[in-house]
């Protein structure tokens, strides 16, 4: 009789401690993971900071680079043009057919069996090695035209970049509200008008968000460069005349060196590299953050 | 009654070139669907393009020869490429033993264990995880942790010497490019990707579910093993062949850290090679038929990645279904 009157223990002090013990290791072995994640990034963040740090100086953004392993000093200044050159083209090719892809599935394909096919593709695409886009470009387009150039480059940047503006651009066109649509059809305009002056302006923030984190992850591409773009010490600002270079592809063959100049070069391009991909995640977040459409 | 006159005004009115406006819909639309098709194109083109410039390499030895083959010899023009399929599979797979429980951890911990200001913070660390190019964790691999990590694999044998087996698969090492190496990278950069898909598997668990365990008296690891874990199973399994798939198809840190031999090793401490690291080691010596071998690895390469990414989506979405219907 006294047991049912008093309120039954909530607080887990009773607790087995068998059962105590096996939740409170859990708990400390899920908090470990996240330890083990943190550290290669902080690792990574103060190495690069530090290393990366003594070498930057206005000449190494500006100088071309020395020719010789080495030779002391800077200069890094024709990757960092032939990274946002490249890039920026990979971006001009990848964006509109990606969003105008993303159009068709949300706006015409939906649920068609060759939408639904297109959709999984796409997300197959995302994990094709960029290694293979770089090959299929080598042999699609340097092979044809019959020698490395930049444009090469940023057709393979491109290719990697495609499923990725899809997939995002269409999660965000999925969250314009169908009454707008309706709307715009009752006001008399037809599909394409609707599309073009309702539906992609709403999604506009949300399609330049995820554009911008496919260009981050595009810029720090290293494999499909050193296959279709090749190399040069010299500033190329011609994408279809001649060999070119990125960040990435100098950090790659800069590290391998024993020798202390090129790889004081490499740390520089690194934290260059890095600063210029964490550039453009942060204006994506902001844009993503300040611009967002209500998610209904 | 002059009211019947306005009846007539709606037929005057012209909604704008009606037959140029059809026109410009129908062209639309064909404009939008060819843009989705290029994926299509662009993977079809992949495949036959590459194969038609490897074949030469696979004439030479045989499809099986190719895959099976164990010596690799350009100058002899001999291409067998088993050494480098093997050492894919054993890097990628010693990441997924370190990085899926880490990732299911890191994910508990965000959806169940941190508070909501503590959980922007790990989220923003997985996410700046994900960002780092490749080639940078390459640099910070070969440069700062070979050097230092290189004694420790040394004593790490020594210590394991007197167990067989063991000491087999961790023997003496003479260098710290080698296959863990290579596998620790591997699984640093699978992380990110299978945590943002456990825990988007974790959120679809109903609330109902785990406060019933709760009610029931469970701890709160009681009530993740009992309600989260059964439940996410299938979707977890996706998540990690995703991160498989990843994992096969990285090239540059891998080919920054693992060595480059030919050959193969049961001893993890011994240098060795991936399919995806060859091609980017070997590309800027290579011409003729090592280069169209290396095309050739590259599209054996392309068939196993495309395999394993279509399975884990099919994985994924059937787990997906599952959970919806959970819910309803």
């Amino acid at each position: 009789m006294t047991s049912l009157n008093t309120a039954p223990d909530l607080t887990g002090r009773n607790l087995s401690k068998r059962r105590a013990f096996a939740n409170r290791t859990a708990t400390l072995l899920i908090g470990l993971c996240v330890l083990i994640a943190a550290l290669p990034l902080l690792l990574v963040a103060w190495e690069v900071v530090t290393r990366g740090g003594s070498a930057l100086s206005l000449a190494f953004f500006t100088e071309e680079i020395p020719r010789n392993y080495r030779t002391e000093g800077p200069g890094m200044g024709p990757a960092i043009l032939g990274t946002l050159a490249i890039t920026g083209m990979a971006a001009l090719i990848a964006i509109p057919i990606g969003v105008l892809g993303a159009v068709y599935l949300n706006e015409y394909g939906k649920n068609k069996p060759l939408a639904r096919f297109i959709r999984t593709m796409a997300d197959v695409m995302t994990g094709v090695p960029s290694i293979v886009m770089g090959l299929f470009i080598y042999v699609a387009y340097v092979v044809v035209i019959g020698e490395k150039v930049g444009f090469g480059g940023s057709l393979a940047l491109a290719c990697l970049m495609l499923p990725i503006v899809i997939r995002s651009a269409e999660e965000m066109l999925r969250l314009v509200p169908d009454e707008l649509r309706q709307a715009s059809a009752g006001l008399g305009a037809r599909k394409w008008r609707t599309t073009m002056s309702v539906v992609l302006p709403s999604a506009s923030s949300g399609i330049t968000s995820g554009a911008l984190l496919a260009v981050a992850r595009a810029a720090g591409e290293t494999a499909p460069i050193i296959v279709t773009v090749g190399l040069t010490y010299i500033y190329k600002p011609d994408l279809f005349y001649g060999e070119n270079t990125t960040l990435a592809a100098q950090i790659y063959r800069n590290a391998t060196q024993p020798f202390a100049a090129s790889q004081e070069r490499a740390w520089g391009a690194a934290l260059t590299l890095i600063a210029i991909v964490f550039l453009f995640t942060i204006v994506s977040r902001v844009i993503a953050a300040r611009f967002a459409i209500d998610k209904r | 009654m002059t009211a019947t006159a306005t009846p007539e005004a709606p037929a005057e009115v012209d909604l704008g070139g009606e037959a140029r406006s059809r026109r410009a819909d129908w062209g639309f639309r064909a404009l939008v669907t060819a843009a989705g098709l290029t994926v299509l194109a662009v993977l079809g083109l992949i495949l036959v393009t590459t194969s038609l410039r490897g074949w030469p390499a696979f004439e030479e030895e045989g499809l099986l020869g190719f895959i099976t083959g164990t010596r690799w010899a350009p100058n002899d023009d001999v291409f067998g490429t088993f050494p480098m399929l093997y050492g894919t599979l054993v890097t990628s797979l010693i990441a997924m033993i370190i990085a899926v429980p880490v990732s299911i951890g890191i994910a508990l911990f965000i959806t169940e264990v941190a508070h909501r200001r503590t959980r922007k913070y790990i989220v923003t660390v997985i996410d700046l995880l994900a960002t780092v190019p490749s080639v940078v964790f390459g640099l910070v691999a070969i440069l700062v942790v070979v050097p230092v990590i290189t004694p420790a694999y040394q004593g790490f044998a020594n210590l394991v010497s007197p167990v067989p087996g063991l000491n087999a698969i961790f023997d003496d090492s003479n260098t710290g490019r080698n296959y863990i190496t290579a596998a620790l990278v591997l699984a640093i950069m699978a992380i990110p990707i299978i945590t943002s898909i456990a825990r988007e598997v974790f959120a679809t668990v109903p609330e109902t579910d785990k406060q019933a365990a709760y009610a029931l008296g469970a701890t709160r690891w009681e009530m993740v093993k009992g309600a989260i874990l059964p439940h996410s199973f299938g979707g977890l399994v996706g998540a990690s062949m995703l991160g498989l798939g990843r994992a096969m198809g990285e090239t540059i840190a891998v080919a920054l850290v693992i060595g480059g031999a030919t050959s193969m090793s049961a001893n993890l401490f011994e240098p060795g090679n991936t399919m995806a690291a060859i091609i980017a080691q070997q590309w800027g010596e290579s011409s003729g038929l090592h280069q169209d071998a290396l095309i050739a690895i590259g599209v054996e390469l392309f068939a196993i990645t495309v395999i394993i990414n279509f399975l884990a989506r099919v994985v994924v979405r059937r787990a997906e279904i599952k959970m919806k219907g959970a819910h309803s």
